[in-house]
């Protein structure tokens, strides 16, 4: 599949597993100038970038954030409903405690601290006791929501804290902070999981569990790793929702943004089956929902058809993904010029 | 063993309805000996400050009107509720009040509730049942309150010579008040061409969603003079917003909400608001007033409205220190 032939090296940018959604991304970010003249400007506002680029950058951090982490879980052949509810949890715990009077390092501290043993327990409950990823994380899915409420007392807490706002809403030397963290945290991911051994013992334990354990991997702690990893991202990720508001919303926070995070993954080329994983596809997919959303807001689409538009541009960019889709129509394609050329192996290839 | 373990949990659970049912009768007998009005309530839950303020005011009112209130919270189930009025029906309450959960499904117990002779009150929601099937329905007036405030609007505006460009956040989608409030403010400013609505967006009644559409709503609207918003929060997220583009709520964008929860107060007394809505959510006491008539064999109207006001900037610091929610 990878051997690209010297005289279609076209062909193999066309083939690379990022080309499809790379090329959606572009296509709506280019839509929406028609309907906005200066969509892609950048200017400078009070001292920080603004645009509707920074805007897509900066409400799809979390999403991004989220995503990363599900791609881990996901690449160990499992799956993580319970990030909406780590993510309300976050925010609560964060906000009450700045609204008690305690200081920012407790807030974040405790926030966070309460996110890994999250993913420490949803770790436990796949590898331990052997529960199936979708059930294990389906209870914290429905009983953090509940855990989140009761921190706030079922009320939104608002709060003034300037420093917190930074997370999520403020900006570090004209760039958003939130952006920032992002960059970072997906640089130490890839240099984690891609220049250490890692990622691939990783990409083992979720093609082949068993398999890898009789190759010496110790999958358990690689599977409860994964879990913790993605518990903190959404930890984080409840911390910038919230830091933006400046406000903990228990029944709303994070709402779904499971399910956005799993798509997100997907649309970046990632496999539900595990295995082998792409965080560069993950980043892609989450700014492409973040641009479908606010190209549905610019475009000034009905929102009672809003969700039928979502599921419309997800549904081609799920059937560009697919090869055998993508068979279908190149499969007639070569059968032209292959009369003039009659090249043999790039039949091979297409085949 | 595991035939043994289901027969075990079926006989605990049979030996609990048993129980259960024990307690209805006597409840039953009691209530319908004394004088005093045996009020069966079921809550949609606590969802919302808003709710909390309502749940809590129909227990204060209850108490201050001498009602035995039977309170019981559904947690955002319908099956819940069901199991709930049933229980009140055997229970033989006086009358029954209930928050629906959803508009639909609730022929089949409604219908239990008038074989077994007792009046229904709906609160603060409807549903799509045949209307001989309870008394009254005791709640807000949706699209009235959209009307107030396009009607507000219309006030403000009455001498523009230009067009005044508005962004409309909307409730959830298929929501009963994002449609109705809609519905009433697009009615009211009909009566001013000049008030136009440049854009129309689900802000789903949450705060971050608010703030996202509004910011991605100014950049493509760039001459926005009003906000309307189907509540408070997202309000106050579009009002972070449009502080964020350098502009100033209250002043450069004027903003116009409903609810009047304490925030979007604090937000209007601040002057970052210019007008607000009331949705009350304090019905206790004309509940309880509603319940004694019903009892009494009084006919009540099939519509009642909750006494509900609107509030500027003078208003709001004035209501402010004394507000309950």
């Amino acid at each position: 599949m990878n051997r690209a032939d010297a005289p279609s090296r076209h062909l193999g940018i066309l083939k690379h597993s990022l080309f499809w959604p790379v090329t959606v991304l572009i296509v709506m970010l280019l839509a929406n100038v028609i309907f906005t003249r200066d969509f892609l400007a950048i200017r400078i506002e009070q001292g920080h970038l603004y645009g509707s680029l920074i805007d897509i950058l900066l409400f799809g951090a979390p999403l991004i954030l989220v995503a990363l982490g599900m791609t881990m879980v996901i690449a160990t052949g499992g799956v993580d409903l319970s990030v909406g509810a780590t993510v309300a949890i976050s925010g609560a715990l964060a906000c009450d405690l700045i609204a008690k009077g305690h200081g920012l390092p407790v807030a974040i501290g405790a926030a966070i601290g309460a996110s890994l043993l999250l993913g420490l327990w949803n770790g436990l409950l796949v590898t331990r006791l052997g529960i199936q990823p979708i059930i294990a994380t389906l209870i914290l899915m429905v009983a953090g929501r509940g855990i989140a409420q009761l921190i706030t007392g079922g009320q939104i807490i608002t709060i003034n804290n300037q420093g917190y706002k930074l997370i999520g809403g403020g900006y570090w030397l004209g760039l958003p902070f939130a952006i920032i963290l992002v960059a970072v945290a997906l640089v130490v991911t890839v240099v984690l999981t891609r220049r250490t051994a890692l990622g691939l013992l990783i990409e083992s334990v979720g093609g082949n569990a068993q398999a890898s354990r009789l190759a010496g991997i110790r999958s358990s702690g690689l599977i409860v790793l994964a879990y913790v990893f993605c518990g903190l991202c959404a930890g984080v990720a409840g911390l910038m929702i919230s830091s933006n508001t400046l406000s903990a919303d228990g029944n709303n926070a994070g709402l779904w943004i499971e399910l956005d995070a799993i798509l997100a993954v997907v649309l970046g080329g990632t496999a539900l089956t595990g295995g082998r994983f792409s965080l560069a596809g993950t980043v892609l997919g989450a700014l492409i929902i973040q641009t479908l959303d606010t190209t549905i807001y610019t475009a000034g689409i009905p929102p009672r058809t809003t969700l039928v538009f979502s599921a419309a541009v997800v549904t081609i960019v799920c059937l560009l993904q697919s090869p055998a889709f993508r068979a279908r129509f190149t499969r007639k394609r070569p059968e032209r010029p292959a009369d003039p050329v009659s090249t043999g192996p790039k039949q091979e290839v297409t085949a | 063993m595991f035939k043994r373990l289901i027969l075990a949990i079926a006989g605990v659970s049979l030996a609990l309805t048993a129980v259960t049912a024990c307690g209805g009768s006597d409840g039953g007998s009691t209530g319908s000996n004394s004088d005093t009005l045996v009020l069966g309530f079921s809550q949609v839950g606590a969802e919302s400050g808003w709710r909390t303020a309502n749940t809590l005011s129909i227990k204060e009112a209850a108490k201050t009107a001498g009602v035995d209130l039977k309170f019981s919270d559904a947690q955002q189930k319908q099956e819940n509720q069901i199991a709930a009025i049933r229980s009140f029906i055997k229970q033989k309450v006086d009358v029954i009040a209930f928050s629906p959960v959803v508009v639909t499904g609730w022929d089949a117990v409604l219908k239990e509730a008038k074989a077994a002779d007792i009046p229904v009150i709906l609160t603060d929601r409807a549903v799509d049942s045949d209307a001989s099937l309870y008394v009254t329905f005791l709640g807000s007036d949706f699209v009235e309150e959209g009307r107030k405030a396009g009607q507000w609007l219309v006030d403000e505006y009455k001498d523009a010579k230009e067009p005044v460009n508005i962004i409309q956040l909307e409730g959830t989608v298929g929501s009963a008040p994002a449609i109705d409030r809609k519905k009433g403010f697009e009615e009211a400013i009909a009566a001013n061409p000049n008030l136009k609505v440049v854009a129309s967006q689900s802000g789903d009644f949450t705060r971050a969603k608010g703030k996202e559409v509004m910011q991605a709503l100014l950049k493509a609207n760039k001459d926005v003079d009003v906000l309307f918003a189907h509540n408070d929060d997202m309000g106050l997220g579009a009002m972070q917003a449009i502080e964020e583009a350098g502009r100033t709520p209250g002043k450069d964008v004027k903003i116009v909400t409903i609810d009047a929860v304490r925030d979007g107060m604090q937000a209007l007394a601040d002057g970052k608001f210019n007008f607000i809505v009331e949705c009350s959510p304090l019905l206790g006491d004309q509940l309880m007033a509603t319940a004694k008539k019903v009892k009494a064999g009084e006919t009540v109207d099939k519509r009642i409205v909750t006494v509900e006001t609107v509030f500027d900037q003078a208003k709001a610091k004035e209501a402010l220190p004394t507000r309950k929610y």
